[in-house]
This record gives C-alpha cells, structure tokens and sequence, in this order.
C-alpha cells in the first residue's frame, strides 16, 4: 500500500506511534562532531519528524540499539547470581538499506553461529522493527550496490522524502492503518540506489600466500590501532566479556560486555605474553578479510555491506574500498599467471 | 530462551598443587566431556576463563590450572568445599575413532598435557582399543613436571618418554627438547600423532613428525587463543573461517596449518 503524507501528516503519525514505541533513527547533535565547531549525526532517539537526518550517513551505526555498548549479562550478590530482567518497548528503527542488510550480518553471529542463540541479543532482537529510509543516491565513498545491499527486506514500511512531502510504502500494520488514516493513497514503488560512483570488486577467493604481501606493511606504519572503524562498522560484533565489583558494595558485582575490536591492542593477548597478530598491517588484513571473505565462506554471504563508515571515520584516511580492490587486482594477477 | 551465558555452580571436592603454580581442582559436576573439550569456570566479581578438562569421572571433572592472573589467582586461593561456577563443556575433543585400531603418539609439552591426560588415562583403562601408545612429554625443568603420580603409572603401561629442557645436577631422566626425542619412536606408517603445548613447541615438532614421513592428516593439534565467550559470539579467537572455541580447539594438522592468525 502506498500513502503520500504531509510533513503535518507524517508527524502526526510518529506522535501515535510514538505511544507504543520507541523509536530511533539518524539524528544530528549539534557541536558534538569529532571536529570543533561540526555535528555529530548518529542513531538516536527521534522525537519529531524534523529531527530525521536524510542528508548525510551516521557515523555509527544502528546496532547498538539491540547490541548496546556495554551490556550486564549477571549480577552477583554474594553467591547469589540473578540474570537482568528486560523488559524493553517494541522499538522502530529508521535506517538505510546497508544498515538494515547489516542486522542479517549481527543475526548470523548472534543467533546462528555455534551451538546455540546469545539469548541477550535474541531477546532485544524480537522487539526490534525496521522502516527503510530509501536512499536517493549514496553519500560519498558510499558501495552498497558492489555488495548487493542497496536493496533490503524485511522492514514494515519504506520512507521516502520528495520535495516537500514523504511518500510511504506500507507493507505491514500498523503502517497501512496509520498510512490510512494520515495519507491519501498514492502509487508508491521501491527505488534502489543503482550506481554508486565508488566500484569495489571483491575477490572471489583470497590466497593465504597474500597474507605475507607488502600491501599490508603499508598499513602496519599507518593505522593507530584506534578502531573506529570497528565501532562504526554497522556489522562488526565482537566484544569482551568483564566482570566488575561496585565499589560501594564490593559483595555485589555484575559480569558484562563492551564491544572490542579486533584492531585494538590486547584482543588476541594470552597468558604466557603471547599474542597474535601484533603486527596492525595483520590486523587490518583480518579484519578485511573477515568482512570480503571469511564470513561469506561460513554464511554465504559478503559481511561488508558497503557503507562506507570505516573509511570516513579513519584518521589516518585508511580506504577499505580501496584494500579490497587492491586484493582483487592482485587475485586477478595470480590468475592469469596461474 | 536458554542463557548459554549462565553458569552453573560446582563444589570443589578437592586441591592437589601439581606445581607451586599449576592446582587441580576436582570438581562435582555432571558434565560429560569429550576428552580436549574445555570449559568456561568462573568466580562472580573476579571473571571467567577457557580451562581445558584434564581429566573426568562419573560425577566429576578435574580442571589444572595454572595463576597467572585476576581469575586463577582468585581460584587457587579457594579451598575444598567452595563453590565455583561453571558453563561448557565447549569444543570438539579428540577424535577417538579416527585413533582406533592404530599406533597413537601423544607429545606433549608443559601444560600442554592437560588436555591430554585424561585421553591417557582411558587408553590406560581401554588397552586393546590402540596398536600402541607412545608417550613424549616435555617440562621445563623437574619442578615443572605435572601429574607425576600419573606420568609414574603411564611409565608402566606405555612407552613414555620423559624430558626436561634443563635439567639440574641429579635429574637422572632425559634432557632435552621434545622434538630431540621424536627420532626414537618407531613410527608405523598408519601411526596418529597429537602434539599440544606452547606454540612454537606445536611448530617445531609437527615439522618433526612430519620430516620422518608423517602426513599432516595424521596429525591432530591443540590450539589456545583467546576466548571470550566459547560460543561461536565474541569473535576474539576466530581464525580466517574457523572459530577455536568452535570447531576447535583440536584441529587437524591438514586444517591448522591453513590457519594464520
Ligand atoms: C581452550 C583453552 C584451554 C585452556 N586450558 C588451560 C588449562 O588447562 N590450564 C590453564 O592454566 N590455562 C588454560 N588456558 C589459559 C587460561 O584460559 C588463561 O590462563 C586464563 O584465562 C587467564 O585468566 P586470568 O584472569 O587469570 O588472567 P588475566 O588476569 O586476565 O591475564 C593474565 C594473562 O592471561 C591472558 N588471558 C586473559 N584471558 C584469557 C583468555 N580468555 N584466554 C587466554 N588467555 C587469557 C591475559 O592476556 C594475560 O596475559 C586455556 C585457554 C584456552 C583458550
Ligand atoms: S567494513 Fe566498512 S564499508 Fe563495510 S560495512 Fe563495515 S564500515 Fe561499512
Ligand atoms: S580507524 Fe583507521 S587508524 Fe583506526 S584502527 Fe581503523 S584502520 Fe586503524
Ligand atoms: S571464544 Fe568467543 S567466539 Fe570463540
């Protein structure tokens, strides 16, 4: 079903939804930039319809709103070991097509992969419902259509903004009672972003004798290890597990999660002083590899979804589209001299 | 929906310090492991850690762990009758019956033969299920050897080959690195090799076996990275596709050696 609506209308819409839901979407916080005096767009709560951001990419991704930050898993008392109660509102998230393909990339990890679902994840995730934010062309450095996520499923209604009025796509209730009552019916198809500027061409295979290549050395001199561009990534899910005494009662504690990066210094470090991957231009190579390979031959599926983030984020202007390409030059040699 | 993040408790039936450093704990629980299998123990407010089982019985499990930092110092302060508490077993164990009906060789290295003494003990107890088990284990020095009580009962049973790298005026066994010692096995054709200790031990002697006509198909390793979670979630011990708390910690040498970190 297709609705057009006034910005009055679609406002008027989110204030009900509003009563059963809460809802997130790219908002802009002005002065919080990385930079003096620029603004910091990210998923956040959205409270009016003016406060959705179509005009540039989140830094950071949706996830954490079903993945947060740092989550408690068990508290202790004593001996005692109680599991937190979550009692979470059915929650809508506004976001663009790679954001919602990356929820696919999270729900491999966190439901399908080993012998059973993380139940934390599983828990928040049932809650979670997506309205698409159709993109009219990519921001820059944008490569969604390389990776085949420029198109997306599994959300209730797709958004469009024209000119001066939003045109909606209802595919489920309560978006086609609301479309109803707040729209007048129009003729509304999908569009997909169908070019990006930016090509990236993924290798089929990658040889593990590339993993000596001088390519990565380039990136162990230049990458700082800061991992931004793992807590941008709309897909990556790792993290460490801690337990915490509080300090105002240490007989009680709690176990929790905090994302972790696999770029950061201390994720691979063992007992005995030894770690793998010291070396960053081998982190770099690990974590490219995973997003291009590794996870597709264990999913099917490429983990990357062409966002962009990693590479906007980057202090040291580190260009994931441009490893990738790299890698698939050099697979390309090899073939031929094969 | 099952929390595979909640442990359960178990109590501590007894201590037995191999080493000033290196505890047993024997703990109550119902857990049936496969032999290389791991679990995660944990004390609430001090953390978890990935432990590999040592050795089982009917209504227990033996855990040998050594203090290195905030978790096992916390636990080898504990006493019999503590509680700790417990998730797993996690992992695939040894394949016993790719061992079946052939020569076995089990070299290990410093705390490395944790994972495998209970694998001996039940070829101790089951003698007919092998065409023979060699034994090549490696310590430090004298004081770092573990199980001795076993290692003293193995000596009986099976050929073992017992070596410290130093050893002080008076040791009267073997001195040496374990890979010095991989020459005097006589190897059938057929035969199955399990090496697991520190990895440049694992390096240098599967390079070993493999220069005296192994295949590395004939070869199963033991591999430790860190783990988080030992459920396929927290990422930190993945290896290009693999997951060692998933579809290791034993590994095939034909899959390992494809492994780089
Ligand atoms: C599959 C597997 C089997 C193991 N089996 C045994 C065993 O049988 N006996 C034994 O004594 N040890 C074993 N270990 C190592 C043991 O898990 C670590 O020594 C332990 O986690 C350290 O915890 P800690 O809190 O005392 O140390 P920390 O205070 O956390 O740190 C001390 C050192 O241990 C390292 N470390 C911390 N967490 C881990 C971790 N999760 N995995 C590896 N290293 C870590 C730290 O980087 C640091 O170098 C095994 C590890 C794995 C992955
Ligand atoms: S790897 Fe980079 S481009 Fe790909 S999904 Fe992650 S942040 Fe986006
Ligand atoms: S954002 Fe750039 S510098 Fe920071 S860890 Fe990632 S690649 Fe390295
Ligand atoms: S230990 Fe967490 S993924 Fe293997």
């Amino acid at each position: 079903m297709g609705y057009k609506l006034t910005p009055a209308g679609f406002g008027a819409l989110l204030d009900e939804l509003a009563t059963n839901y809460q809802i997130f979407g790219p908002v802009r916080y002005a002065g919080k930039g990385r930079l003096a005096g620029t603004d910091l767009t990210t998923y956040g709560p959205v409270r009016s319809v003016s406060d959705l951001v179509w005009d540039a990419r989140t830094t950071f991704a949706p996830k954490e709103v079903f993945f947060p930050v740092k989550e408690s898993l068990l508290y202790f008392s004593g001996q005692e070991i109680t599991e937190p109660s979550l009692e979470m509102k059915e929650t809508l998230v506004f976001l663009r097509a790679c954001d919602l393909n990356a929820v696919s990339r999270l729900d491999k990890i966190f439901l399908a992969n080993g012998p059973e679902p993380d139940s934390y994840y599983a828990r928040r995730r049932q809650h979670i419902h997506f309205v698409l934010m159709e993109c009219q062309e990519g921001f820059p450095g944008c490569f969604c259509v390389s990776m085949g996520t420029n198109m997306a499923t599994g959300h209730q209604a797709a958004l469009r903004l024209e000119n001066d009025h939003y045109l909606l796509q209802a595919l489920a209730e309560p978006w086609i009672a609301l479309g109803e009552r707040y729209g007048q019916p129009a003729r509304v198809e999908p569009v997909w972003v169908e070019k990006n500027p930016l090509t990236v061409r993924v290798p089929e295979r990658v040889d593990i004798a590339l993993f000596q290549h001088e390519l990565w050395r380039e990136y162990a001199c230049r990458c700082i290890a800061c991992g931004r561009c793992t807590l941008s990534c709309p897909t990556c899910s790792c993290f460490s597990v801690q337990d915490v005494i509080y300090r105002d009662n240490p007989e009680r504690g709690e176990r929790r999660r905090v994302w972790a990066s696999c770029q950061i210094d201390g994720f691979t470090d063992m007992a005995g002083g030894h770690q793998v991957r010291a070396d960053r231009g081998d982190r770099i190579r690990f974590k490219v590899l995973h997003k291009i390979y590794d996870f597709r031959r264990r999913f099917g599926i490429n983990m990357c979804v062409g966002c962009g983030r990693c590479e906007e984020v980057c202090p040291e202007y580190i260009s994931f589209a441009r490893c990738v390409n790299t890698l698939n030059q050099l697979m390309e040699v090899q073939g031929r001299d094969a | 929906m099952p929390n595979p993040y909640l442990p359960v408790p178990a109590k501590i039936l007894a201590i037995q310090p191999q080493t000033p450093v290196d505890y047993t704990f024997k703990l109550a629980t119902d857990i049936e492991p496969a032999w290389g299998q791991f679990v995660e123990i944990s004390l609430p407010g001090y953390g978890e850690a990935p432990i590999s089982i040592s050795d089982a019985g009917a209504g227990y499990i033996e855990l040998t762990i050594r203090r290195v930092g905030q978790v096992t110092t916390a636990l080898h302060r504990l006493n019999p009758g503590d509680t700790v508490y417990l998730r797993g077993p996690y992992g695939t164990g040894f394949p016993l019956a790719e061992f079946a009906g052939h020569q076995l060789v089990i070299a290990a290295g410093g705390t490395g033969v944790a994972p495998v003494k209970g694998l001996i003990n039940y070829y101790a107890n089951h003698p007919g299920e092998l065409e023979g088990l060699h034994l090549l284990l490696g310590f430090k020095t004298p004081a770092d050897i573990l199980f001795r009580a076993d290692i003293e009962r193995w000596q009986t049973i099976f050929p073992t080959i017992l070596t410290v790298d130093q050893g002080p005026g008076g040791w009267p066994g073997r001195v040496g690195l374990v890979t010095e010692f991989v020459r005097e096995i006589p190897l059938k054709p057929h035969a199955r090799i399990i090496v697991v200790g520190p990895p440049l031990m694992i390096e240098f002697t599967v390079a070993e076996f493999i220069k005296h006509q192994v295949n590395p198909e004939q070869i199963w390793v033991s591999l430790e990275r860190r783990m988080h979670c030992g459920l396929g979630k927290c990422g930190h011990c993945k290896i290009n596709d693999f997951y060692v708390c998933l579809e290791g910690p034993v590994f095939n040498y034909s899959q390992a050696r494809n492994l780089v970190d």
